[in-house]
């Protein structure tokens, strides 16, 4: 894998939050690569440390109490942990674009959309004031939205209509790489399609990478390529969606396929993940999800797994379920502690 | 981010012992309780501290500065102020405490109620909560103080009344809140009555903004009433009052200035110590607050 | 916005009733026969009297008090029971000390309180911010009387730089201005801290850093304009603080404003003139009131969608 053309390429990161009474591992030896014009899915329960991610890459995890203890992020082959604050900034918006999880939020009440939207074109591109904001129309138009709301301000607009303009923020200024955090999910269902319809038309139009975080499987299938499971702060399975669709292989992936109800089949009940997410503050020891785990042996408790290739591009952290493969070739940066 | 955040440990802490677990990382906090503990002491033992009485005149030793017989000096009748503000704390306490119950007791009946039952008559009670407020408290208190003529407990009912809408809405702000949670449902239910579901389920469970704002009350209460004896509407001499002793000092604040500074030093402390400890007590109480 | 404005005049009524309602009512109760404060000891039984039918004071309560808002929506509040002159009079001529002395307070409290919450804010845990927060602590817990007697005691009486009393110059409208701002200041800082930092957290501070923008402009643009939106109450409620804390102030700094009259005039006995006082501050205060729910609703769209 070495020689694909990588955008995005971490190695080892970790993420620490301070907080009363201990420190959180939000984000523990993380490894993940993405490929120019990929779509990769990023899955996990909530506090898996997904957001903390997305946050370490755009280098906006709050600190404190949030600090990178290490690692680095490559992006386009150049450390993002080693950029100055003002390279950052032309980075952020400019190259990598972030669309946040709660629209209802994530914009500026006393300021009207469009401004908002031409707050971003005018950073990273040298153009007046009022082309700035006529590329903001445009964009609005876009994104579905009529010219003549572009005045109004983000209460006067609906959840969907909200996240439709944090969309054409994150677009204004055509980003190589889009992290989208949870982009539906404080929306209602049907507007949720509308919104995943919309990404995926601006994504051909556009052509950026794409990282999609989200617990839904069933938006990964429709929307992403390559798919990393992500569990206390660990990636514990990473390969193209097809092939994590088609044989999934870490216990806590197939505990996910397995809570989705399957209206095809005819089940009694559905087979949920035992207990609960571990607190973030005192991980148990080993590979943190055996106490939850069906197939754990003894050893499972002493030695936190690496990442281990079993077909060319799907890496499983579970030596128990890929001891008897053959192609249990390391994969550098295993996340051993 | 916020899913980390969120979860902190902290939250997780309940009760009385854990409350004050927090209160204890907090030095001013601490300090602030440490000197309201020791103020109710003075207060309680005031007899056997102060070394005269507190009208106890001697008009040889007038306008005598601080010295190792009076430290803090004596006043025009050869008073010792020491002896005067010792014995003072407990006229501030006396009103502080007792006004502020006052209030909260008023307030918190007028605002559980107005919150319980709603409608009209919480309509009624808070549009009256307004009108009381649209007064500065401060100019409420001196026109119900004029009005009752001047006594230490006329003191406490003017300060009392003047306050008692800022705890009329947050109680009733807290019993919104908790009305409809499911525990109340659930007593109601099984049929408890209003009156034993108020005193029950919803009072305890707003005390924690009761206790805070009470804190800083006593402090505000005891600043009012400091204020009122100042401008002659308090407590009649010579009772030791530090307001009005300070008001009695201004006469001489040219040459005998440690007569207005030593009952302005003990307003102050106690004021500093009981916003320390309030302040100190809404972070512990409501870690949510605090970052 | 004319319908919001509309609105909250109309609101005003019931307030402006109810405070009269009470200031009327505390009068009523007030010990001692108004006749005889006003013809004083050695009238005769007669005279007493007569005053009383002339004055209407053996009416039932409720006419009493109609006639006193009748009277008092023509500018008529009674009469001081000293100098027999309209109290509104009296009132009219103090009231601008008072209100100057206000506004020179707020204004002090505004220029001082919002910068150092901000810089508080910014620089949350450093030493610049314990400082100010405990500084803060100490003007909170400063008594208006005794910061203002302090004052005096240095800067008028021992360096000899600004006049104790008077409020005709501008050094001698120094000391009062400080010392009734100096709570406000305080309040201000506070809450100008407390509400940076709340928006600090908000979501869309995190889209604005993430769309690459500058951290001075994230502050002062962004997390500023919504931080002031509570800011503003504060300060507007602070002016009734002011108002009322005037009342002390000007007796200490023998400012001739409707305080040291109320105060005077409580010593005096002369309670129309102490009970005017109070209605015309709860009414000056009001409208205060009604100018910043405007000056919010401009600031914050969503309140004015609100009433569009």
């Amino acid at each position: 894998m070495e020689d694909r053309k990588l955008i995005l390429d971490i190695q080892d990161l970790s993420i620490q939050y301070r907080v009363e009474g201990g420190t959180v591992h939000a984000v523990e030896n993380l490894n993940l690569a993405l490929g120019y014009g990929e779509n990769l899915g990023f899955v996990g329960e909530t506090g898996a440390g997904k957001t903390t991610t997305a946050l370490g890459i755009m280098r906006l995890v709050p600190d404190p109490p949030g600090r990178i203890t290490s690692g680095r992020i490559l992006f386009e082959g150049a450390d993002l942990l080693r950029k100055t604050e003002d390279e950052m900034r032309s980075i952020r918006g400019g190259k990598i674009a972030m669309i946040f999880q709660d629209p209802m939020t994530s914009l500026n009440p006393v300021m009207t959309v469009d401004k908002q939207i031409a707050e971003m074109v005018l950073l990273h591109n040298d153009v007046t004031e009022r082309q700035a904001l006529d590329r903001a129309v445009e964009m609005l138009e876009l994104v579905g939205i009529r010219s003549e709301r572009a005045r109004d301000y983000p209460h006067q607009f609906s959840g969907g209509m909200k996240q439709r303009v944090v969309i054409a923020i994150a677009l204004a200024c055509n980003p190589i790489l889009l992290i989208a955090d949870e982009p539906t999910t404080a929306l209602d269902v049907t507007i949720q399609a509308q919104v995943l319809e919309l990404m995926r038309e601006l994504r051909r139009k556009i052509n950026t990478s794409l990282v999609m975080i989200t617990h839904d499987l069933g938006i990964v299938a429709e929307m992403c390529d390559k798919v990393a499971i992500m569990y206390a702060g660990r990636v514990v399975e990473y390969a193209t969606t097809e092939a994590l669709y088609n044989r999934p292989v870490h216990p806590y992936t197939e505990g996910l396929f397995n809570s989705i109800p399957d209206i095809d089949r005819d089940e009694e009940e559905l087979k949920v993940i035992q207990g609960l997410m571990p607190d973030p503050t005192n991980l148990p020891s080993g590979c943190p999800f055996h106490p939850r785990c069906p197939y754990a042996v003894e050893s499972c408790s002493r030695e936190a797994p690496g990442m281990v290739e079993i077909e060319p591009g799907h890496l499983v952290a579970c030596p128990v379920r890929t001891e008897h493969r053959l192609n249990s070739v390391g994969w550098k940066g295993g996340a051993g502690r | 981010m916020s899913e980390q955040i969120n979860k902190q440990p902290g939250q997780s802490m309940h009760g009385i012992g854990a409350v004050f677990a927090r209160l204890r990382r907090s030095p001013l906090a601490m300090l602030g309780l440490a000197a309201v503990i020791a103020l109710v002491l003075i207060a309680v033992f005031a007899d056997y501290i102060a070394p005269y009485g507190y009208a106890a005149q001697d008009l040889m030793s007038a306008f005598e500065p601080p010295s190792a017989n009076h430290w803090f000096g004596t006043d025009e009748f050869g008073r010792d102020l020491f002896s005067r503000i010792i014995y003072g704390s407990r006229i501030s306490l006396q009103v502080g405490f007792i006004a502020v119950g006052i209030a909260v007791f008023a307030g918190g009946f007028l605002g559980a109620v107005s919150g319980y039952y709603g409608g009209r008559l919480d309509n009624l009670i808070m549009r009256g909560m307004d009108i009381l407020l649209s007064i500065p408290s401060i100019l409420l208190a001196i026109a119900i103080a004029a009005s009752l003529g001047p006594g230490l407990f006329n003191l406490m009912i003017a300060v009392g009344i003047s306050s008692t809408p800022n705890y009329a809405r947050i109680v009733r702000g807290s019993v919104l809140s908790i009305r409809n949670q499911e525990f109340v449902e659930a007593a109601k239910a099984v049929g408890s009555s209003d009156l034993r579901i108020i005193l029950k389920h919803i009072i305890p469970n707003c005390m924690a903004p009761i206790i805070v704002q009470s804190t800083l009350g006593v402090a505000i209460a005891i600043l009012t009433a400091a204020g009122l004896s100042f401008i002659g509407l308090g407590i009649q001499p010579p009772v030791p009052e530090w307001g009005a002793m300070l008001s009695g000092g201004r006469e001489y604040i040219r040459d005998y200035a440690y007569m207005t500074i030593f009952p302005g030093l003990a307003i102050m402390i106690s004021i500093l110590a009981l916003n320390f400890l309030g302040d100190g007590l809404r972070d512990a109480l409501d870690p949510k607050l605090k970052q | 916005m004319l319908k919001y404005i509309t609105r909250r005049i109309l609101f005003l009524l019931p307030i402006l009733i109810g405070v009269s309602f009470i200031v009327f009512t505390l009068l009523y109760l007030t010990p001692g026969d108004p006749a005889r404060m006003v013809l004083g000891d050695q009238a005769t039984e007669e005279a007493v009297r007569e005053f009383r039918d002339k004055e209407g004071l053996n009416d039932p309560f409720l006419v009493q008090y109609g006639r006193y808002v009748y009277k008092a929506v023509q500018g008529d509040i009674g009469r001081s029971y000293m100098t027999r002159l309209p109290v509104a009079r009296e009132i009219m001529n103090a009231f601008p000390y008072t209100v100057k002395l206000a506004l020179f307070s707020m204004l002090i409290a505004i220029v001082l309180g919002i910068p150092f919450g901000i810089i508080s804010a910014i620089k949350q845990y450093s030493l610049f911010d314990s400082v100010m927060m405990i500084f803060a602590m100490v003007g909170l817990s400063m008594p208006v009387f005794w910061l203002g007697i302090l004052l005096i005691l240095f800067f008028s009486v021992h360096l000899r730089w600004l006049p104790s009393s008077g409020f005709n110059t501008i050094a001698a409208m120094i000391l009062p201005s400080v010392t009734l701002a100096a709570q406000s200041i305080a309040i201000v800082t506070r809450m100008t801290r407390s509400s940076m930092l709340e928006v600090v957290r908000q979501d869309y501070i995190r889209t604005v850093r993430a769309k690459g923008q500058k951290e001075s402009v994230v502050i002062w643009r962004h997390a500023l304009g919504n931080a002031l939106i509570p800011v503003v109450t504060v300060v507007g409620l602070q002016f009734g603080n002011l108002l009322g804390g005037a009342v002390l102030t000007e007796s200490i700094f023998s400012i001739p404003g409707v305080g040291r009259l109320m105060v005077d005039a409580i010593k005096m006995r002369d309670y129309p003139l102490v009970q005017g006082g109070v209605l015309f501050i709860a009414v000056a205060f009001s409208l205060v009131n009604l100018l910043v729910d405007l000056l919010y609703a401009w600031l914050d769209p969503r309140i004015k969608a609100q009433y569009r």
